[in-house]
């Protein structure tokens, strides 16, 4: 299985290189990508020169232009696309089924992966991508249980590929509307989920308010692990309790099932990131490789030291050990 | 890894000016070694960040452009956009991108307030710069920067030891 690794910088791309990724994904700076945050991402020039160091090193480069296009403004992403092509990009990684149209009929030799953003969770929504857009591979939703995965692996007509580490998103990709409905701006159409500039973090004594918006995500209590300041993570009062009422603020980690997604024909595991710093990138990618390369029975004892890097210091295992409906 | 408390009470009576014309040049320094990030910060270059050193007597006041740095007792409302505070090595490897300033965050290793944007785009911007203090500040002490610098970085590998991952 390939290793897909996330580099919001170009030294956090030279970090996953060096860590053993055998692709990096990346985009530019600008709303076309998932993770527009400030200080992040890349320019035209450097993006050309991190394909290329990729390719040096037989390193894969995938270009995320994976937010919905704004209508009267689509030419800044049908940009994206172009320059990834002329970059080198081994596949560019788009939601907007517009773009895609574009892309398949600009750059018909372009490989396209879908996005897990396009929220593709279907059998016969992965085979109308593959037969509409020529899509080589679908980056699959984090609300699938391992039988799903499975199932739609076995017969979807392209490659699957799956998170297995990382910030867990808990909602429908591309759907999702909470950071819209708290701060006016959203992942899918700005590339930015709880974005900075609408948050605050307010000592208060002994703990520490976070607030996104007009909104109190959660008090954390002095030594308390702290969490992303994301709606779907606060904690919240209601009927006359007080609970994470969405999901704990906890990051994925689905890495004590590589036996199983190898079994089920996934094609690559994908590492989520984008938004954190080199030393993140090179610790999480240099640990999974070595956990890929180890027998399995030793990987627990590898794999031990990453939930300090995790969100709220803890993992779960999320939907692939689903056991509701 | 904090600073000892009796290195802490040792550094209570240094003058103020003295540690921020220290400050001054080092700051000097490495903006002009990476002039990379004062381009990627971009508009959020003319914030001004507030760094408190849980573990120190004092704390910076920083402005990347118009370069500006002053060292204070202490932070006071209004005298910075954006603050971080936590132990100097701790803000210090986040400075070098040597640890990840989310998980320092996750773990209250750091406390961050005031501006969160422009406190991401710095965190980013310094992210991708590759500072390394021991190199970048071995110039400074002339003929002897080779041994300045080897003695410098044997104390981060020490200082940084439990927490640094590359």
């Amino acid at each position: 299985m390939e290793l897909i690794c996330p580099a919001g910088n170009s030294a956090a791309y030279r970090e996953a290189v060096e860590a053993g990724a055998d692709a990096v994904y990346c985009g530019f700076r600008n709303e076309t990508n998932a993770r527009n945050f400030p200080g992040l991402n890349f320019s035209r020039d450097e993006m050309a020169a991190a394909i290329a160091f990729g390719h040096s090193r037989g390193v894969m480069s995938f270009v995320a232009i994976n937010t919905f296009m704004r209508a009267g403004s689509e030419q800044l992403w049908f940009e994206a696309v172009d320059d990834a092509v002329t970059a080198g990009a081994d596949a560019v990684i788009l939601a907007d089924m517009g773009l895609m149209a574009y892309t398949a009929r600009r750059h018909p030799a372009q490989r396209i992966h879908v996005s897990v953003q396009a929220a593709a969770a279907s059998v016969d929504s992965v085979a109308f991508l593959v037969e509409a857009f020529g899509a080589k591979r679908v980056v699959l939703p984090r609300v699938l249980s391992l039988a799903e995965v499975r199932n739609l692996t076995h017969q979807a007509p392209c490659e699957t590929e799956v998170f297995v580490f990382g910030g867990l998103c808990v909602m429908a990709e591309g759907r999702c509307s909470l950071s819209s409905y708290a701060t006016g701006l959203s992942p899918n159409m700005n590339g930015v989920c709880s974005p900075a500039s609408h948050v605050r973090y307010v000592p208060q004594g002994t703990e520490l308010v976070s607030r996104l918006g007009d909104y109190t995500i959660d008090r954390f209590a002095a030594g308390r692990p702290a969490g992303y300041p994301t709606l779907c993570k606060g904690r919240f009062s209601a009927d006359g309790r007080v609970a994470h009422s969405f999901e704990d603020p906890v990051s994925l980690d689905a890495l004590g099932h590589l036996e199983e997604l190898r079994k089920a024909g996934v094609k690559a595991l994908k590492i989520e990131g984008r938004q954190r710093g080199k030393a993140y990138v090179a610790e999480v990618v240099s640990t999974i490789r070595r956990a890929l390369e180890a027998r399995p029975e030793a990987r627990p004892a590898i794999l031990s030291r990453l939930s300090r890097v995790s969100e709220g210091q803890r993992t779960t295992a999320g939907a692939y050990d689903k056991r509701w409906r | 890894m904090q600073i000892p408390a009796a290195i802490r009470l040792a550094l209570v009576p240094a003058p103020l000016f003295l540690v921020e014309a220290g400050a001054r040049k080092a700051f000097e320094v490495v903006l002009a070694r990476h002039p990379s990030l004062v381009d990627r910060l971009g508009a959020y270059a003319e914030r001004t960040f507030g760094f408190a050193s849980s573990d120190l007597p004092f704390a910076f006041v920083v402005t990347p452009r118009p370069a500006t740095i002053r060292v204070v007792r202490s932070i006071e409302p209004g005298m910075a956009d954006a603050c971080a505070e936590g132990p100097i090595v701790r803000l210090l490897a986040l400075l070098e991108g040597r640890v990840d300033g989310d998980a320092l965050f996750f773990a209250r290793d750091i406390v961050v307030s005031g501006d969160m944007e422009a406190m991401l785009a710095l965190r980013n911007a310094l992210d991708d710069c590759e500072v390394d203090l021991p190199t970048d500040l071995a110039g400074i002490a002339g003929p002897a920067g080779p041994l300045v610098k080897r003695a410098f970085e044997r104390i981060r590998t020490r200082l940084l030891d439990p927490t640094t991952w590359n």
